[in-house]
């Protein structure tokens, strides 16, 4: 099949090899290359690995049942086997299309972001190590895309927890303001470690595939499922579900993507925003045969991404920092995704992983393109690099303002990254998340409530970021001093914008040009039996939830303006949600504490643990009590014993004993020596006797 | 009981009483003419035996020769007494030895040996040096000339053995070499 | 008539007597004697036995009594040597007794 001429699947390969080679090439001659080879080097890897992905669409529209494009053998040890076979199909070449279109515009962009970025922060040569490790990324994730069992997923998978780890410390040693800092690499250690106990539960899962059914590869566990009894399925499933929660920062290990803001904005944009977070969507959507088993499983899935849709979102009404708001967005938008995958509405789910991944990147790119107008404003201050006293926080909204006359550009595609997040007609947003709330209320009532008031929510605080930053007058002087951002960072942003505004093409009600795609790869949910007005479809719209969540919207928008857009609020005010809320806004503005909770929970124990048992255990008890002890006194017993009595009491005597023997007999021996000739002669007549007496008796 | 074995008798008690005179006589000189007297004796057994030249060499030699070489060195060395010679506290080894030998002698002799009579020398023809001269330088040639050697080889050996070293006085012996003694 | 064991007792009592002196002599010289009255008794023996197979085969006679010559040349030969050394000793000792001659000590 693979191998059929008009047919490109076994070209699929090279969709992780070209950004393999892409790395190659820069860690090799990349220093010789300058700052726009090194960036050229990496765009262009991206730009054909898309142009592969293409490919495989344009193959998979001939014949879309795809491929498995088989490459190596791996490990055949006994009962296991697992070779790296690139998988083909209509899902997997929608995530390549995804990471490595977003990615190559991310790439572009990043060419102008590091440029500034590292002069900013004294290290040019920092900039060709950014570009490999991206496209170590991009690698790392069209494996994991196109991994054709649990196995080869995994290590995708592991790969881009790598990456992210490299990429959020990449500035390792110093903070956002180029002063020597630890911040980043915690950052980044704290990815890490989150990341590690998601991949425990995946591998938990794999295992336990392994040992049910003898194989992870995708075709034969999806066959082998069936026979399965119920609790291997649900098992298999929630350790899948805390991978997911691990990778896609999903309750209760969601803690490092605010963290993880600590890495350049690209960074942000195009991993923690729309691919390497978009993992776990893809991992349930890829398990969905091992989902659409157990009713219990997809409950238990559809609960957890709803409360951390709407939990998120309420932190993010208390964040003054520009990308921490975008980053619990995130997890809140990963709330949305992941609860319409566990609901079982794939295509919906899927379709708002496409949409979120444009509009995200935008808003996280066009955030970077604030920050550095920031930065380049504080630069160009009349009194040179500022007050060295007062430290300049360039991503924090309380210095903004009155950006839109500042930053033309930036502010319009912001404005339409934030209308296509909050859901409003007719821009992309609108139609992924409105299937997705259908869905829900369809199924799980209780989750349609939950994403309600979670997108509310989300449209409010987007305002809020709105007005702050862009309206009023600037609070701070680098804000008004602030500056636009070169073409080769805006035309990126444009094509973003104009994605966010086209893409809900992909997948409109009645045409569901997405859903047939996926369809023949996904198995489709049974239509709920529903009556009432639910049961209203205008070729798949209901009209009712449409309407709901816009108004839904539309009130928040207003009620933000009603706050932070009427009367703008001046440097040094206190968030006017303060004194509405009270306490419920310090618990916002401080992340409901989760972190220290952890931090007092988990991590100082672990500390108290790691004293106790260097201290107590191994030093106190190991060398002190069990080495000094019991070890070395009585080593030193047994060769003081061995030494004394042994050595010198025996060994000595007996050598003595023998060397006095000798010495008495040669004394004795001696005395015949006695230089008297008649004694010599009186023992030759001895002899002679002795040898006459001998003869004459014999 | 015949005249020959009353003459043995006397004549072997006067050969063990000389012995026995020069072994504890404490002057050397006595003890010498002891030993004269003995081998004198001895030589008159030789005849008794019937070898008048072995007697008379006897006679000549051990008497004549070594004897007198022995009263020489005598008193040459004037060497005459050795004080407080005879300790009866090391004899006791050596009379015990002695005794066991003569036991040990008697047992062989008188038990191994048969008793041939022996003629005296009226009887039998008696060894005359012809023949004995003529066996010496025949069939004992060898023996003979190799004790002349042997006779040299002492004299030599006698001669060095006393030579007194040289003096040589640095200065006054340049050429020759002056000798003293 | 008398036997030839009479003879070889009494060389056997000259042996022994003769050994005993140089067992218990300290002055050199006498022991030297003593040696000598031993090589005697030998000789008694020689002349004894000569005579005792003389009566077996008429010429044998001769042959112990040659053999008795070289005993005598010998012991001259030795006693010459002997008294030489005892003179060289003499004027490096001072002194003829056997006792006093045991640098040897061991």
């Amino acid at each position: 099949m693979e191998n059929t001429p008009g047919l490109f699947f076994s070209l699929v390969p090279w969709i992780v090899y070209l950004p393999v080679i892409g790395l190659l090439l820069n860690l090799t001659i990349g220093s010789r290359l300058g700052e726009k080879g090194v960036g050229i080097i990496a765009a262009c890897a991206s730009g054909l690995a898309f142009g592969v992905a293409l490919l495989q669409v344009y193959s998979l529209n001939i014949s879309p049942e795809g491929a498995a494009v088989f490459v190596a053998n791996w490990i055949h040890i006994d009962k296991l086997n697992v070779d790296w076979t690139f998988r083909v199909d209509t899902l997997s070449a929608t995530m390549m299309m995804v990471v490595s279109g977003v990615g190559t515009l991310i790439h572009i962009y990043a060419i102008g972001y590091m440029h500034e970025d590292v002069r900013f922060k004294n290290d040019v040569g920092r900039y060709r190590r950014f570009f490999v490790f991206l496209n170590l990324f991009i690698a790392a994730m069209m494996v994991l895309v196109t991994g054709n069992s649990y196995m080869m997923l995994f290590v995708g998978w592991e790969g881009v927890g790598l990456c992210s780890f490299l990429l959020i410390g990449f500035w390792y040693d110093m903070d956002t303001l180029g002063r020597p800092s630890f911040a980043n690499s915690n950052a980044a250690k704290k990815a890490f470690i989150t990341n590690r106990v998601g991949d425990f539960g995946f591998l938990l899962a794999a295992f336990m595939m392994f040992w049910q059914f003898d194989t992870t590869d995708f075709n034969n566990v999806f066959a082998a499922v069936g026979a399965a009894e119920p609790w291997v399925i649900i098992w298999i499933t929630v350790f899948l579900l805390v991978g997911v929660a691990g990778k896609s920062a999903q309750i209760p290990l969601y803690i490092w993507l605010p963290d993880a803001m600590a890495g350049p904005t690209p960074v942000s944009a195009l991993i923690h925003a729309a691919t390497m977070v978009t993992a776990g969507v893809y991992l349930v959507t890829r398990s969905a045969p091992i989902y659409m088993l157990s009713h219990d499983a997809q409950y238990i899935v559809a609960t957890v991404g709803a409360v951390t849709a709407l939990f998120a979102a309420t932190i993010a009404v208390g964040q003054y920092d520009i990308k921490k708001v975008l980053a619990y967005s995130t997890i809140s938008q990963l709330g949305f995704m992941v609860a319409a995958v566990g609901m079982g509405a794939y295509v919906a789910g899927m379709f708002h992983l496409i949409t979120h991944a444009f509009f995200k990147a935008l808003l996280f790119l066009s955030a970077g393109s604030i920050i550095l107008g920031m930065e380049r404003g504080h630069h160009h201050l009349p009194h040179g690099h500022g007050d060295h006293g007062e430290v300049f926080d360039p991503g924090d909204m309380r210095n903004m303002g009155g950006l839109s006359k500042q930053m033309p550009v930036t502010f319009w595609v912001y404005m339409i990254g934030t209308i296509a997040l909050a859901g409003l007609f007719p821009l992309a947003g609108f139609w992924s998340k409105d299937e997705i709330l259908l869905d829900a209320a369809k199924k799980f009532p209780h989750v349609y409530i939950l994403l309600t008031l979670a997108a509310f929510l989300t449209a409010f605080y987007m305002g809020r970021q709105i007005w702050m930053v862009f309206f009023g007058k600037p609070r701070h002087e680098a804000a008004a001093h602030a500056k636009e951002s070169p073409n080769v960072m805006t035309i990126p942003l444009m094509v973003l914008a104009g994605l966010s505004v086209l893409g809900g093409a992909l997948n409109l009600p009645g045409v569901h040009t997405l859903g047939a795609w996926l369809e023949h790869t996904l198995p489709l949910l049974p239509e709920e039996e529903v009556t009432g007005w639910l049961a209203v479809s205008w070729g798949g719209l209901n009209p009712y939830v449409a309407l709901l969540s816009t108004i839904f919207a539309v009130l928040a928008i207003y009620i933000s303006w009603l706050l932070y857009g009427r009367k703008p609020i001046v440097s040094g005010q206190p968030d006017p949600l303060k004194k509405m809320l009270g306490p419920l806004f310090t618990g916002m503005e401080n992340k409901w504490f989760i972190d220290e909770a952890y931090r007092f929970v988990f991590v100082e124990r672990y500390v108290d643990l790691a004293r106790f048992l260097a201290q107590k255990v191994d030093w106190d008890f190991w060398h002190e009590w069990f080495h000094n002890m019991v070890i070395a006194r009585g080593f030193v017993g047994l060769t003081r014993f061995l030494a004394d009595p042994v050595d010198l009491g025996i060994v000595n005597n007996v050598s003595k004993v023998l060397a006095d023997a000798v010495q008495a007999s040669a004394n004795s021996l001696r005395k015949l020596q006695n230089g008297f000739v008649r004694s010599y002669a009186l023992s030759v007549l001895l002899g002679v006797v002795a040898i006459l007496g001998y003869l004459l008796l014999k | 009981m015949s005249s020959e074995l009353i003459l043995f008798f006397i004549l072997a008690l006067t050969a063990i009483a000389t012995a026995a005179g020069m072994i504890t006589s404490r002057h050397a000189v006595y003890a010498a003419l002891y030993l004269v007297l003995n081998f004198a004796t001895v030589a008159v057994f030789y005849l008794m035996l019937g070898s008048p030249f072995i007697a008379l060499s006897q006679v000549t030699v051990y008497g004549g020769a070594i004897m007198v070489l022995f009263l020489f060195v005598i008193m040459l060395l004037g060497a005459e007494q050795i004080a407080s010679e005879f300790k009866m506290k090391t004899f006791l080894p050596a009379i015990l030895l002695g005794a066991a030998l003569i036991v040990e002698t008697a047992v062989l002799i008188f038990q191994k040996v048969s008793s041939v009579d022996l003629q005296t020398a009226t009887s039998v023809a008696e060894a005359a040096p012809a023949p004995l001269a003529e066996k010496l330088f025949t069939v004992y040639l060898l023996p003979f000339e190799i004790t002349s050697i042997l006779l040299l080889v002492a004299m030599v050996g006698a001669i060095i053995l006393t030579k007194q070293p040289r003096l040589v006085i640095p200065g006054r012996d340049t050429e020759k070499k002056g000798a003293r003694g | 008539m008398i036997p030839v064991n009479y003879y070889l007792a009494l060389a056997a009592i000259l042996f022994t007597m003769g050994a005993m002196g140089v067992l218990m002599r300290r002055n050199s010289l006498v022991i030297f004697m003593s040696i000598e009255l031993m090589l005697n008794a030998a000789n008694l023996t020689f002349v004894a036995f000569a005579r005792m197979y003389s009566t077996v085969n008429a010429t044998s006679v001769y042959n112990g009594q040659i053999f008795v010559f070289f005993v005598m040349t010998v012991a001259a030969a030795e006693v010459a040597v002997g008294l030489a050394l005892i003179v060289a000793i003499f004027r490096s000792k001072q002194s003829i007794d056997v006792d006093q001659m045991n640098i040897l000590k061991g």
